[in-house]
């Protein structure tokens, strides 16, 4: 769900039509209104705007990300531009220093664009198809799971757990994320679960 | 938080100690601001720093790191004998007029409550409770005079924290202490109200949880639970740590804070058999007696239609937790070579986990190990060597590791929790660079292919895999809106209204409106109940973006959906007294208008239960009143005490004998490398830069041009001492490790004089690594000790001992 008339549209739209007429009334005919018309317009006033949460502190800082490309089939979005949504009860339109700069985050040299793998004993990573990836990892859990599965304790209770394998949640995934996570691992078996709240 | 941070602006006191919301929530603290400039609110920080918090105070008093228990309960000392504390709140909102079981002891000189076992460091918390009438029910005392009502029990305890007595241990200069003192009692009647704001400054301590508890204590003696501007608020430091706490994905934990099943409950009657939520009074509700109804209903929404009531709902394919698997026990039993596998989702545990060289040592360990980030983390290239800030032999490292690219928050959707308890929906942006997926595309992913290989191969206990309820449009590919909707729930069957069996409250196949639609009886799904009215039938309530405020109070009702049951501020009944008017038309909220509850919140109370009743506000706990005495909820007594860090710089002055908080576990090892005050004198404390979040921005360019490298401060008077210039290099060591940093000369670090010991304190920012756009550093917590909170385990991060020496010049960088 986007805004179906983003503020800037908003303000291009009333802005163009009060500053054409302002020039009409003020006699500015003809050549300047071509001039007008000839500069660059902003990005800003042709991006599509999306409404995001600050990936952050827990203040929750309501974000308006700008980009390029209008979502057509094909077309791929690129995040130019961040302000603080001035909507938002919280932080009115700010942003502090971390949040100002996400922009290098989502673009940071560091994020991780391919699976990887490093092989016992080497000393590098090297990329790997999802595929082999996801089916190497399931087939060391399921290893790991068939062998050390606790399916009752010394007293003979049922108590269905691994405790082998263990899972750190994060602390900036998604409640939606999360629930699944919550789904998957706890199906499994797993108990070694945790997630940031204590770190 | 019980409020938001919206309600901020309502406070007349803020109250900053254990945190630093100007520096590392900067737009959050605009609301301290707004405080203080339109509702003439005084901001008091107590910190071992002069915070950017403090810079902007009306009044800063100085304290030794870690010892935040000692001082508030002075401040409870202070009230309890000034009597500036809010009486009818406290006599009848309170536990404080019931009778504890003559059992019950504390003895003072060894710092120790009845019960203990030293073997085991571990209470038998038997005694620990209310004396209980022929009636079924606890007994009280509503003169508050019996010497064993919780109220005189207070009252002896605290009495040890005199003003002198917090001086001695705290550091904080008498006059200082009781001038905060008299600030936080200007609040204690009714009329005015304070907010406190917390982090992990107290978190993060062996005894964190107490501290907290302590905090909560003092509100309630002031009468400011449930007020606008008043609550105990932690902050939370990460973006959706509310949120997946809320979830549940902690070991011992379900979504919405139900109980992980135990060993010692093989069946379903048996896990409800361990939870007796009867109330403690004639009068009174109990809300948890509703447990069973969220339990089940997590249970169909985990198996679906093969929880049935002849299977007790699945109950047995729940794993059983035989002990708490934190992080700090994870990484034992890692270190010790029990585990095999390891995935980390979105963190960094090389660097956030305490004691690094263990921490690398234990990874070492792993056959596998799966890092799903959209960064490069230190902990997926812990096998790699990068000179003295990782010195490691990778060919001797035989973990098989797997680099997992993940989007980020702006290339998904979903909602996240705010600290105000809000969930706010995210719309995706754009897509995630190269090969990137969604959390939810590889949770699902490799779920599906372990349930294939099952099924295709067999193997140990398959039925858990079977029969998780995978009932998604596209299987590879849950939607964030079908999971939020499970996490709300809806009816199974038509839900038949209790009270009028010829009305359908909501049809088979439609979202329940809240938590109160759920039932026992397999006839409902919710996946977590608290979370139960966030996607109903009339949409995606945590979508919502109207931000108008209509009691112009903070309170936004129509802006996202606040858990629980978009209630803004806990507790709030409480703003009223026992008949249900308001205690000031200053701080009026929620009353009774002799029909209902009614104010701009939602009443945290039955709304139309007439106050004639007599039931107490605090309808989550079987008394119906809040704890003064926490009864047997907490691991190392039910009123707080001071114990020292485990590396502390003195002696524990009143009782020597039990320094350390007793009941904290402490693993063989970690024990031994704690370090005495001989040969670490100064005491080292962590935090945050409002530069930089945790250990993602030093990926981040901007933040690392404004920001770039790895820093210690410390005062003048020990620069001096050490022969340590502004700006040179400096070594600092622990017991565990030794990190190499330049040192910034500041006054902002104070020198305090305890018990009369002159104590220097070395402050040291997290955020620094050796991969990404800052300088490469070794980690603070190559310093910190393998210790938590008794409760939480909570890691020690804000106070341990270190020795510092002035280097010649910096590490070699490769």
């Amino acid at each position: 769900m986007n805004m179906q008339l983003s503020r800037r549209q908003l303000l291009k739209l009333t802005g163009a039509g009060a500053a054409g007429s302002a020039l009409g009334a003020f006699g500015f005919g003809g050549a300047e209104e071509a001039m007008a018309q000839a500069v660059r317009p902003f990005k800003l006033a042709r991006a599509t705007e999306t409404r995001n949460t600050c990936p952050y502190c827990s203040v929750s800082c309501g974000m308006i990300l700008y980009s390029l490309g209008d979502r057509s089939k094909n077309a791929r979005s690129e995040i130019f531009h961040v302000e603080g949504d001035p909507d938002n009860p919280v932080n009115r339109g700010t942003l502090c220093p971390k949040g100002a700069g996400v922009l290098d985050f989502i673009r940071a040299k560091t994020r991780v664009k391919h699976p990887m793998y490093r092989a016992p004993g080497t000393a590098a990573f090297k990329q790997v198809s999802w595929d082999w990836a996801m089916d190497r990892i399931a087939t060391l859990m399921k290893e790991d799971r068939d062998r050390n599965f606790i399916a009752a304790n010394k007293d003979g209770v049922t108590v269905n757990r691994w405790t082998t394998t263990g899972f750190l949640a994060g602390c900036a995934t998604s409640n939606e994320a999360g629930w699944l996570t919550w789904k998957v691992t706890r199906g499994l078996g797993l108990i070694q679960v945790d997630n940031q709240a204590r770190i | 938080m019980t409020n938001s941070w919206t309600d901020i602006k309502n406070a007349d006191i803020v109250l900053v100690m254990g945190g630093n919301a100007a520096e590392a929530h900067p737009c959050g603290f605009k609301w301290v601001a707004e405080a203080k400039a339109h509702n003439n609110a005084r901001l008091v920080v107590v910190d071992p720093r002069f915070t950017r918090s403090a810079a902007v105070s009306d009044y800063y008093c100085p304290i030794r790191a870690g010892t935040d228990t000692a001082y508030l309960l002075g401040v409870i000392n202070y009230l309890l004998t000034t009597g500036k504390y809010h009486a009818e709140y406290v006599k009848h909102f309170t536990n404080a007029s019931y009778i504890v079981k003559d059992t019950f002891a504390f003895n003072p000189e060894e710092g120790l409550y009845s019960g203990y076992n030293a073997e085991r460091r571990t209470y038998d918390r038997s005694s620990w409770d209310y004396e209980m009438g022929e009636d079924g029910f606890a007994v009280r005392d509503l003169t508050l005079e019996h010497p064993r009502s919780v109220f005189q029990l207070l009252k002896q305890h605290v009495s040890r924290y005199t003003p002198e007595m917090v001086e001695r241990i705290c550091g904080s200069p008498k006059d200082k202490f009781l001038k905060v003192c008299e600030y936080i009692g200007s609040t204690g009647n009714g009329e005015k109200s304070m907010t406190i704001m917390y982090a992990l400054g107290w978190t993060q301590h062996s005894y964190g949880s107490q501290t907290i508890r302590t905090a909560g204590m003092l509100q309630l003696m002031l009468g400011n639970m449930g007020v606008p501007g008043g609550g105990v608020n932690a902050l939370r430091g990460h973006s959706n740590v509310q949120g997946l706490t809320d979830i549940g994905l902690l070991s011992q934990s379900t979504p919405g804070y139900l109980a992980m099943p135990t060993d010692r409950e093989p069946t379903l009657a048996s896990h409800f058999a361990n939870r007796d939520f009867r109330p403690l009074q004639a009068n009174q509700i109990s809300f948890w007696q509703n447990y069973n109804k969220f339990y089940v209903s997590l249970l169909k929404a985990m198996y679906g239609t093969a929880a049935t009531k002849d299977n007790e709902f699945g109950y047995a394919w729940l794993p059983k937790i035989d002990k708490v698997y934190d992080t700090l026990q994870q990484f034992e039993l890692m270190h010790q070579g029990q585990m095999n596998g390891y995935i980390c989702q979105g963190f960094n545990p090389l660097l956030s986990v305490p004691n690094k060289n263990k921490m690398r040592a234990a990874l070492s360990k792993l056959k596998f190990l799966v890092s799903i980030d959209p960064l490069e983390t230190e902990t997926a290239r812990f096998w790699e060597n990068h000179g003295e800030f990782n010195d490691i032999d990778s060919a001797k490292v035989q973990t098989e590791v797997f680099m997992l690219p993940s989007t980020c928050f702006a290339e998904d959707e979903g909602s996240f929790t705010n600290s105000s308890r809000t969930l706010n929906w995210r719309w995706k942006a754009a897509d995630g660079p190269g090969e990137s997926r969604t959390d939810t595309v590889i949770m699902a992913d490799l779920f599906l292919r372990i349930r294939d290989l099952y099924a295709k191969n067999g193997g140990a206990v398959p039925e858990p895999i079977q029969n998780l309820d995978w009932n998604y449009v596209q299987a590879r590919n849950p939607s964030p809106d079908e999971l939020l909707r499970e996490l709300n729930g809806k009816a199974l069957a038509d839900l038949k209204d209790p009270t009028d069996p010829t009305k359908i409250l909501r049809r088979a196949g439609e979202q329940v409106d809240g938590f109160a639609q759920l039932r026992d009886d397999g006839s409902t799904m919710s996946g977590c109940w608290i979370y139960s009215g966030a996607y109903t039938e009339a949409g995606n309530m945590t979508a919502r973006r109207d931000n108008t405020d209509p009691s112009g109070l903070g309170v936004h009702p129509k802006w996202g959906f606040a858990w629980p049951a978009n209630r803004r501020v806990l507790y709030n009944r409480a703003s009223s007294d026992p008949n249900g008017k308001p205690w000031s038309a200053r701080k009026q909220y929620i009353h009774w208008n002799g029909s209902r509850w009614v104010g701009p919140d939602v009443p945290d109370y039955a709304p139309t239960l007439s106050p004639e009743r007599a039931a107490g506000p605090f309808i989550m706990n079987a008394e119906g009143v809040s704890r003064l005495f926490a009864r047997k909820l907490m691991a190392e007594g039910p009123f707080p005490e001071h114990y020292e860090p485990f590396e502390s710089p003195v002696a524990n002055v009143l009782h020597p004998k039990t320094p350390t908080n007793p009941a904290a576990r402490v693993f063989k090892g970690d024990m031994e490398v704690f370090g005495t005050a001989k040969d670490f004198p100064y005491v080292a404390t962590t935090y945050r830069l409002t530069e930089h979040f945790h250990y993602w921005t030093k990926h981040v360019k901007l933040n690392a041009i404004v920001q770039p490298e790895f820093f210690v401060e410390i005062s003048p008077d020990l620069a001096r001492e050490k022969g340590i210039q502004n700006g040179g290099w400096v070594r600092v060591f622990s017991n565990r490790g030794s990190v190499k940093a330049k040192a910034v000369v500041t006054k902002r670090i104070p020198v305090l004089k305890v018990d009369g010991k002159t104590v220097h304190t070395v402050g040291m920012p997290i955020h620094f690594g050796f991969i990404g756009e800052t300088k490469k550093s070794f980690g603070v917590n190559t310093l910190t000790p393998f210790v938590g909170d008794a409760n939480t385990q909570t890691p020690e991060y804000k106070a341990f001992l270190v020795d510092i020496e002035p280097l010649a010049s910096g590490p070699a960088v490769s």
